[in-house]
């Protein structure tokens, strides 16, 4: 565990890429096959299932450290990661273990069928000869959620250099279903299996935000343009009859979304089509929330079916009649994929329309109205672009519409989790109802640490009211937010929810007399809601 | 009447008519320490602890100010005053005050951990004990001094092998000489920005004496830095004062780097432990050993503390104070200036 541990810290000690890189490449060079294989699967979210539940892991870390459980859930929300509050939390160890990091994962995954007896034991005893360090990454093994800030691609990258393998063939060995119970190193990197080709997806390929002038992109005639739709990025899959659908996280999500089966027989020697899972009734996309319903859920049940339809709005063709299209012209690709959606004729499978315009100073103003067609903006894809993998410069860009903005007053702050946990960044903001103020917003982004900090001053220093961690404090700021979107809520007091609020600036020119008023944001809900 | 009344001005001692770290203007003031937070600007008179004398001098400028011994009694209309070493900063103090029996003592901030220039925090009996609680929690926990320095100087040395410059940052009163008192001084060249090398000077005219290092002035040139140590205040690693390096490690001292994600923020390349408050340990030992059955906690996570206190059958309250604990100390760069006290730049 202590290698394993000691790469998990020289990689939270560095921002730097190649630093990282040579951390993990060095890991994989020395550490065994088995752990290898469980560190990919770490990094790329495949944790073993869960054998402890959380609410037994802090009733026996309090009883460890002799405090009172709500002590250590005060604690555990200031520090806002449960692993490492425990770990900070546990008395000083009394040994030491040379267990490596798949013998612990071994120890952790036999707990399955234990008794809550058995299970403490083992915990109590893991934790009284790790130091630290290994501690919290023991308990991150059972509470899952490695954050590293190790990229898929960075650990391919390392991966490449501590095998010699070429750095696509590993990404694309990595994606897909695969478990350490099933395989091996060896088999994953080194072997390719018939069976796993059937199922595997293509790595995306992912679009920066447009940070230029458009123009500077050359003729508009050179663009494809396509409306930007907000839902999940998906890849359908079919192979020899069968069916598979992949979402952007490199899950598989077939049986949430039964809308595609007919698609299996649609195409014998196979078809992979990239484009955006929507929830969809009568010719209109229905609010991105509700596919929550459709994944969120253990169980799909047949209210959401019926709620919340989808269909796949396809962007691209990857593959057909089992070849690989990617390095072909997009405007090839399109040509084949329109007549591949019209030929299975599925009312689940639509083409994403093309936005047809002369200049760019039209396709701005269209931009701007692209709130009436319940999309993001645009998305800009040269024609002539092959389809690459990961997120790159150039041949595609987001042209998102600008955000809605309006200036609100604070009225509670609240400290910050884990990497702000000293500052006050929570905020919930509102605006003027008459001679009140009503709460309708909160957002805890957009603004400098230095910015936190200076608030940090002023909410110490101006609170009126204490309850719990929030404080009451005097309504004297005043903060442009941004948001996405604006909906009607009858949960809210003020009757509206936001769609990704987020600070943009802090107005200190603005008189908290001068902030807008909910007569302002119920007219931006007539324009946009 | 109690003792000690908590005033819009500050802590209040009625029957001598005296303030502790008021923070609005008062005639008379007893000062636990130099920290912007406790010292401010404006009092008519000030009595603080011999070391922090020359401290509160350089930062308030031409103030009336009386200095006291450690341990000495001090009579203000029949109220007995004595400073004792709180182990936060050079010249901190705890303050006991006495009057017809009943005692009471203001820890001001402090730490339980020796560093050798602060003078020995020991816990005072007494009937209420006013004390801080900037890490009243149990996730913070300090290894021992020795632990971290270690920690540093391996930082410092691989970086120099590396022909990196180290710039450790840590506020310029207090932490940058307690880092300079226990780092190892013989790994290279230390340098200092103007703010450190300030207060630095006005430190060892106290007779406290630190480690020689260098003022770095804009004569210093990239090749002499490389591989050096440069402490430096907060606030000045995002100016245009950090382009003048060539490769460097910046770091960070302080005890909110316990935490994971605190470490993480700003960029810095490594966070060291080290703090100048007491640890939870030290907190509760304290509070124990002082024997008070009343307890009243200001800065930091004042009502978790208290309801731990409670818990443990103390008479424990939360006062509101505008003391800020680390939060504001590392702040000053920039603090000074909003509040128009004299900067320390
Ligand atoms: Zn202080
Ligand atoms: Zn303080």
């Amino acid at each position: 565990m202590k290698h394993f541990a000691d790469l998990f810290e020289a990689l939270d000690q560095t921002t730097k890429t190649t630093a990282k890189v040579g951390a993990l490449a060095g890991y994989f060079a020395r550490a065994t096959t088995e752990d290898r294989l469980w560190t990919m699967a770490l990094l790329s979210h495949k944790r073993p299932r869960r054998t402890v539940t959380t609410t037994l892991l802090r009733t026996w870390a309090a009883e460890e450290a002799n405090l009172p459980l709500w002590l250590f859930e005060e604690s555990y929300h200031i520090v806002g990661d449960l692993a490492e509050a425990i770990a900070l939390v546990l008395p000083k160890p009394e040994g030491q273990s040379t267990k490596s990091l798949s013998e612990w994962i071994n120890i952790i995954r036999s707990l399955k069928d234990e008794t809550d007896e058995v299970k403490r034991e083992t915990i109590t005893k893991a934790w009284s000869v790790l130091n630290h360090q290994e501690r919290f990454v023991f308990n991150k093994l059972i509470t899952g959620g490695f954050r590293i800030g190790v990229s898929q691609k960075l650990m391919t990258r390392a991966l490449a250099q501590a095998t010699g393998l070429d750095e696509n063939i590993i990404a694309q060995r990595l994606m897909g279903n695969w478990t350490p119970d099933e395989t091996t190193f060896e088999r994953l990197l080194f072997e390719e299996k018939p069976e796993d080709k059937l199922s595997r997806p293509y790595p995306f390929y992912l679009a920066y935000a447009l940070d230029l002038d458009p123009t500077s992109l050359g003729p508009v005639a050179d663009w494809q343009v396509e409306r930007k739709w907000d839902g999940i990025r998906g890849q359908v899959i079919i192979r020899e009859s069968h069916l598979f659908v992949w979402s952007r996280g490199e899950e598989l999500v077939t049986d949430r979304f039964p809308e595609f089966e007919m698609l299996a027989e649609s195409f014998p020697k196979g078809v992979v089509i990239d484009g955006e899972i929507l929830p969809w009734k009568e010719g209109n996309p229905l609010p991105f929330q509700l596919l929550q319903t459709r994944i969120g859920r253990k169980k799909l049940s047949k209210k959401a079916l019926e709620t919340a339809p989808v269909i796949l709005m396809a962007y691209d063709l990857l593959e057909y009649d089992g070849d690989d299209y990617r390095s072909h012209p997009l405007e090839t690709r399109r040509e084949k994929l329109v007549a591949v959606v019209n030929e299975v004729n599925c009312d689940a499978l639509k083409l994403s329309p093309l936005v047809k315009t002369e200049d760019w100073l039209a396709l701005n103003e269209e931009r701007k109205k692209s709130r009436a067609h319940h999309c993001e903006g645009f998305m800009l894809k040269r024609k002539d672009s092959i389809y690459k993998q990961g997120r790159k410069k150039g041949d595609w860009w987001k042209w998102k519409i600008d955000p809605l903005t309006i200036d609100a007053v604070m009225l509670y702050a609240q400290q910050g989790h884990g990497r702000r946990a000293n500052l006050f960044t929570d905020y919930t903001f509102a605006v003027w109802d008459g001679d009140n103020l009503v709460p309708f917003a909160k957002a805890y982004s957009g603004l400098t640490d230095g910015e936190f900090k200076e608030i940090t001053r002023f909410v110490r220093q101006h609170t009126l009211d204490r309850y719990g961690p929030v404080r009451a404090v005097k309504p004297q700021l005043v903060f442009e937010l941004a948001f996405e979107g604006i909906q009607r809520s009858t949960r809210h007091k003020s009757g509206v929810a936001l769609r990704f609020p987020r600070m943009l600036r802090w107005r200190k020119d603005k008189k908290a007399s001068e902030a807008n008023s909910l007569v302002d944001l119920k007219g931006m809900l007539d324009l946009y809601g | 009447m109690p003792l000690i009344e908590f005033k819009k001005e500050g802590l209040y001692v009625p029957a001598a008519d005296v303030y502790i770290d008021p923070w609005r203007r008062v005639r008379k003031a007893l000062i636990t320490h130099g920290h912007s937070d406790h010292a401010r600007w404006g009092h008519q008179q000030y009595i603080c602890s011999h070391h922090s004398k020359p401290i509160i001098k350089h930062r308030l400028g031409d103030i009336n100010v009386h200095g006291v011994a450690y341990g000495e009694e001090l009579s203000v209309n029949g109220v007995k005053f004595t400073f004792f070493p709180a182990g936060h900063i050079v010249g901190s103090a705890q303050i006991r005050v006495e009057h017809q029996g009943e005692v009471w003592v203001v820890s001001g901030d402090y730490k339980t951990e020796d560093d050798g220039i602060s003078g020995t925090f020991s816990p005072i009996k007494c009937h209420t004990f006013i004390t801080e609680c900037t890490f009243g929690l149990p996730i913070y926990t300090w290894v021992p001094q020795q632990q971290v320095f270690d920690k540093i100087n391996h930082w410092w040395s691989t970086n120099q092998a590396n022909g990196v410059t180290s710039i450790l940052m840590g506020y310029s009163l207090g932490k940058a000489q307690r880092l300079l008192a226990g780092i190892d001084a013989s790994i290279g060249p230390i340098y200092t920005h103007g703010a450190v090398e300030q207060m630095n000077a006005v430190i060892k005219t106290a007779g406290i004496p630190l480690p020689p290092t260098k003022y770095l002035n804009k004569e210093v040139t990239e090749k002499e830095l490389a591989g050096s140590l440069v402490i430096t205040p907060q606030g000045a690693t995002r100016s245009t004062w950090m382009k003048r390096f060539g490769q460097v490690s910046l770091a960070n001292a302080s005890g909110w780097m316990q935490l994971r994600g605190a470490r993480r923020r700003g960029g810095a390349d490594r966070g060291f432990v080290l703090s100048d408050h007491a640890d939870w340990q030290g907190l509760n030992d304290a509070i124990t050993a002082t024997g008070a059955e009343t307890v009243y906690a200001t800065h930091g996570y004042t009502n978790v503390f208290k309801q731990w206190l409670d818990s443990r059958g103390l008479d424990a309250r939360v006062v509101q104070t505008k003391f800020e604990g680390e939060l504001s100390e590392e702040n000053s760069v920039e603090s000074s200036q909003s509040d128009k006290l004299p900067s320390d730049e």
